[in-house]
């Protein structure tokens, strides 16, 4: 056992999860929706793309992009919900809920890639 | 430029964990933490965004105080723990980065994706050379007076820096790394495909093997040039083969055996592979009679046998008494004088001092020369760095194995054709050697001059060219003998050899007539070759030295001088 794969294979599905917790419940309602669990998904995702780096490989660049696509969905999820609460005063209304969830939608997307792609290296090593 | 990216990618990823993590404990414990108002009420604690603000500013050490509301103690004992995590964060970061930059393999990671870069960009013909002691430097230094380039890989880094210091005419990419490495082949450029040969120069016969072995099988159309001390190595690489093998003791040893049996052919040998503008050696031939080795290794060895074939009468002087069968020797090291008056010292005609230490070598002839101030003394310098020691001394002569190895790598690069010559004129008697240095004297003067090849083709001789199309046109070999300038006049040079379809032929004579493809070696100062590329490469001064006519170039003069004829 390599503890390296074990930290690396960890943080992808950590990652995964909780964004994927995120984004189950109806789509427009802010009360399924914590913006704690945003946040956590956001720092383990951004942990996972740092464990991403510096693998020369072409699995490892695949790795790398979807990350970073989730990262970047996921940013833009939180700055969403920072303008309509902190800048707009609009709150969580339904529409921006469903803007926010969609968002974290996309990124939960990239995530599941990047399981699979995961689960298919292990598969191809078969050790 | 990828693999750097890759180990900086790789380093800093610990830190930038460490960092998010700090950042991800801050911000949530600034979101858990209730606040105060002004009448000491609890408030609700800050928001994400609010705390990621905080952290951000109090983590850059900005510090912009407590922002939206005064912070209830709580607050400040998390915001207390904040700073200090995040200038560790920091910190931690900062340092990795300074000493990824100071890393020895992040700096050669670095120097070798520049110098990969560099010779990328390459757009002029190049020569890859290997091993830049002093046989490499002085090598090239001469191919840059020539206007070549040149990359040079070599594994002591000292060297390296030295050259970066030097004022060269073009860009010389440069890389510190183990030339009998292919990969590092590879990064210096050959498989560019303007690398048009490789100089195999280091000081191991074993690294030189490598290279050409390495250049045969990754790039076997361009030619390899491997120096070489030991005879073994130089017959395997042969074998590999390499195009040109040179031995410095293997030349010297045949240049004295011809200095003794054809004097004026080794003088035609050592003015044509000197370096040009230097002054012409005078001094005596190396006489016949009783000579005196002292030192039998690889040099020994070799002037043993050319001098034995000679005939001379040969006794050596070395520490091993069964070092050479069949020869007299006396056990010793040759400073000694009793043992150069055992060995005959007194009575001989010449010395050799050819051991590899330069020191011994300088007192052995000193000690020589006081037994017998007439004696002809051969000395071996083993380092450019005590040239003035040997200057100093002036022995008859002095032989410098890594001026050799550059003479020899300089004339086969620059004028394929001159070994060619070489290897013909020996075998012409020693009359026609006096007489053709005398021609070159007369017509060149005293100065070492200038050897080059001239192809009668569309690349280097386009005039002429163009010319030969012409129905019935000759070109004889004297119109490129002629001043552009004034045809009475004759241009300083001489030409040496001509080659067609294989066929040589030494000292063509003016009245010869050349085709295309003729191939020509001519031996001449600087300006003589710069005026006869003139001829070649320029129509009307071709026609010029051809007819005498002053040509019209432009097109409406000639339509004009045509019409008035009609």
């Amino acid at each position: 056992m390599n503890l390296e794969k074990v930290i690396f294979g960890f943080f992808i599905v950590l990652a995964a999860t909780l964004n994927f917790g995120f984004f189950v419940g109806d789509i427009g309602n802010p009360t399924y929706h914590h913006v704690y669990e945003l946040f956590a998904a956001i720092v383990v995702n951004l942990i996972a793309t740092v464990l991403k780096f510096g693998d020369r490989t072409q699995i490892g660049a695949i790795h790398l992009a979807t990350s970073l696509v989730a990262d970047l969905q996921l940013l833009a999820a939180a700055g969403v919900w920072a303008y309509a609460v902190h800048i707009t005063g609009e709150g969580m209304t339904p529409s921006i809920t469903a803007s926010v969830v969609s968002l974290s939608g996309g990124a939960l997307l990239a995530n599941i890639v990047s399981l699979a792609i995961l689960i298919a290296e292990t598969v191809m090593m078969r050790r | 430029m990828g693999s750097v990216f890759f180990i900086v990618l790789r380093r800093m990823r610990a830190p930038l964990i460490t960092l998010i993590v700090i950042y991800a404990v801050s911000i949530l414990g600034l979101v858990l933490i209730a606040g105060v108002d002004a009448n000491g009420k609890p408030t609700p604690p800050l928001s994400f965004f609010h705390a990621f603000y905080f952290v951000s500013y109090t983590a850059s050490t900005i510090g912009f105080g407590e922002i939206p509301a005064a912070f209830s103690d709580a607050q400040r004992m998390w915001a207390t723990v904040t700073i200090y995590l995040s200038v560790i964060g920091w910190t931690y970061s900062i340092l990795t980065i300074l000493a990824l930059f100071s890393d020895r393999a992040f700096q050669q990671a670095l120097a070798a994706s520049r110098f990969h870069r560099r010779v990328e960009r390459i757009a002029e013909p190049f020569y890859l050379v290997c091993g830049c002691g002093e046989t490499g430097g002085l090598l090239i230094h001469a191919l840059d007076r020539l206007g070549m380039r040149f990359v040079v890989v070599e594994l002591e880094e000292t060297r390296i820096v030295e050259l970066e210091l030097e004022d060269f005419r073009s860009d010389t990419p440069s890389l510190v790394a183990d030339a009998s490495q292919p990969q590092t082949l590879l990064l210096a450029g050959l498989r560019h495909p303007k690398c048009r040969g490789v100089l195999a120069l280091t000081n191991h016969d074993d690294a030189n093997l490598a290279i050409a072995v390495a250049v045969r099988l990754l790039n076997p159309a361009i030619p390899v040039l491997c120096r070489a001390e030991r005879t073994d190595m130089a017959a395997r690489m042969a074998a590999f083969g390499a195009d040109h093998i040179v031995n410095p003791f293997d030349i010297f040893g045949q240049l004295l055996a011809q200095a003794v049996h054809a004097p004026a052919s080794y003088r035609l040998h050592e003015w044509l592979i000197g370096t040009p503008g230097t002054k012409q050696r005078a001094g005596d031939d190396p006489p016949r009679g009783h000579w005196v080795i002292c030192g039998y290794g690889r040099f020994g060895r070799s002037v043993v046998a050319q001098l034995a074939r000679e005939g001379m009468d040969i006794a050596l002087i070395d520490p091993n008494a069964e070092a050479a069968p069949g020869f007299r020797v006396i056990v010793g090291s040759g400073i000694e004088e009793s043992a150069l008056r055992a060995v005959g010292v007194p009575e001989a005609e010449g010395l050799v001092a050819g051991t590899d230490d330069d020191i011994n070598n300088l007192s052995i002839a000193a000690a020589a020369r006081r037994l017998n101030p007439g004696l002809f003394i051969v000395v071996r310098q083993n380092q450019q760095a005590r040239h003035e020691l040997f200057e100093a001394f002036d022995a008859d002569l002095t032989v410098v194995p890594s001026e050799i190895v550059a003479h020899a790598c300089l004339a086969l690069l620059t004028t394929p054709l001159l070994p060619s010559f070489l290897r013909l004129a020996e075998k012409q008697d020693d009359e026609w050697a006096w007489s053709l240095l005398a021609r070159m004297r007369l017509q060149i003067g005293e100065e070492v001059p200038e050897c080059w090849s001239v192809r009668i083709d569309a690349e280097a001789a386009a005039a002429a060219v163009d010319w030969l199309a012409n129905d019935g046109a000759s070109l004889p070999l004297s119109a490129l003998l002629a001043d552009p300038a004034e045809r009475e006049l004759q241009l300083r040079c001489v030409p040496l050899l001509w080659r067609r379809d294989g066929d040589e032929r030494l000292v063509p004579a003016g009245n010869d007539e050349l085709q295309a493809g003729d191939e020509i070696l001519f031996a001449g100062t600087h300006e003589a070759r710069a005026r006869q590329e003139l001829i070649l490469q320029n129509a009307n001064a071709l026609d010029y030295v051809l007819t005498g006519r002053e040509a019209n170039s432009g097109w409406l003069w000639g339509w004009l001088m045509s019409a008035r004829k009609a």
